[in-house]
């Protein structure tokens, strides 16, 4: 680490042994977990991008029917029917863990289980064409459900992947270089340390001889 | 209006900013009584920055839908976007 100075003795070498072998292997674990998320993310995409397509088909389409319907109906007529609606529905979330993230599970129920009791007019003073548009729209409307599900749990995922990558990124380029050079100077610290050691010993190995037989 | 019949609540607005008005009350007022809010694409466009906020919590789920004029292809942007955030490029190639 430029700036910090460590402290060349063995003890800090074992701590950072140490901490460079948890930094593998937590590098090793988010690698893995990015991969996973990733993989799950390209699933959710896909399903994403199928929904949403048909969301918008059928939606273009019922909102054109409805338009049929409007037009042929007036809109004091129209507004009337649609006042008051028979139908309620109840969401209810739960969720779900996805490597970590948890992510919305939709589920929900309508008061009126019969699909053809939607319709919360009488028969004799509209349209069948907005029979065919709230057809529409109550089909649409249950892939609406899932497209929302869906998305939501595909932005989750990708801030997870972006939090996980770089945690990834730092580790693998910032935490353990640093970490390896670290040891390395620590270790190159002490060899030093050693040789000049036994130069000393060596030094006063000589003295002592020359002190004890008297040669020059 | 034809999801009121269907059981939904609809707020109508006339442009983006009553919507913006609507997303704010709904989002913050209305403690989490809608997990799901479906918004019409053209007023979207104006509310981004709302919209975004809310797109790293859990709840509430902003959902654009094309409105009446059909789809701006704004939602597909949005899907593009993520995974632009989550890869780093555009690998869908388009």
């Amino acid at each position: 680490m430029a700036g910090t100075t460590i402290i060349p003795t063995r003890m800090v070498l074992n701590q950072l042994k140490g901490r460079l072998r948890t930094a593998r292997r937590g590098h090793k674990l988010l690698k893995d977990k990015r991969d996973e998320l990733m993989r799950q993310f390209m699933d959710v995409v896909k399903l994403n991008k199928q929904l949403r397509t048909r969301v918008e088909e059928g939606l273009t389409e019922a909102f054109a029917s409805l338009q049929v319907a409007s037009s042929i109906m007036s809109p004091e007529m129209l507004e009337q029917a649609l006042l008051y609606p028979r139908q309620s529905v109840e969401l209810d979330m739960k969720f779900k863990n996805i490597m970590s993230v948890n992510v919305p599970v939709y589920s929900f129920t309508t008061k009126n289980n019969d699909p053809t009791e939607i319709y919360p007019y009488g028969f004799a003073q509209t349209s069948g064409e907005l029979d065919d548009a709230l057809e529409h729209m109550a089909k649409v409307f249950e892939d609406m459900l899932e497209l929302a599900q869906v998305e939501k749990t595909m932005q989750l995922l990708a801030e997870e992947i972006e939090k996980t990558r770089r945690r990834v990124n730092a580790l693998e380029y910032v935490m353990i270089p640093d970490l390896e050079s670290n040891i390395k100077y620590i270790t190159m610290k002490l060899e030093e340390n050693e040789n000049a050691t036994k130069v000393r010993l060596l030094k006063v190995k000589e003295m002592v001889l020359q002190e004890a037989h008297n040669y020059k | 209006m034809g999801f009121k019949a269907l059981g939904l609540d609809c707020f109508p607005a006339e442009d983006s900013a009553e919507a913006g008005k609507i997303l704010r009350t709904l989002t913050r007022e209305s403690d989490e009584e809608y997990a799901i809010i479906y918004i019409e694409e053209t007023f979207a466009e104006q509310l981004k920055g709302e919209i975004n906020k809310f797109k790293d919590s859990p709840s509430p789920a902003i959902i654009l839908i094309p409105g009446r004029e059909g789809s701006t292809g704004q939602g597909l942007q949005a899907l593009k976007a993520a995974v632009e955030r989550a890869v780093g490029t555009n690998i869908l190639g388009d």
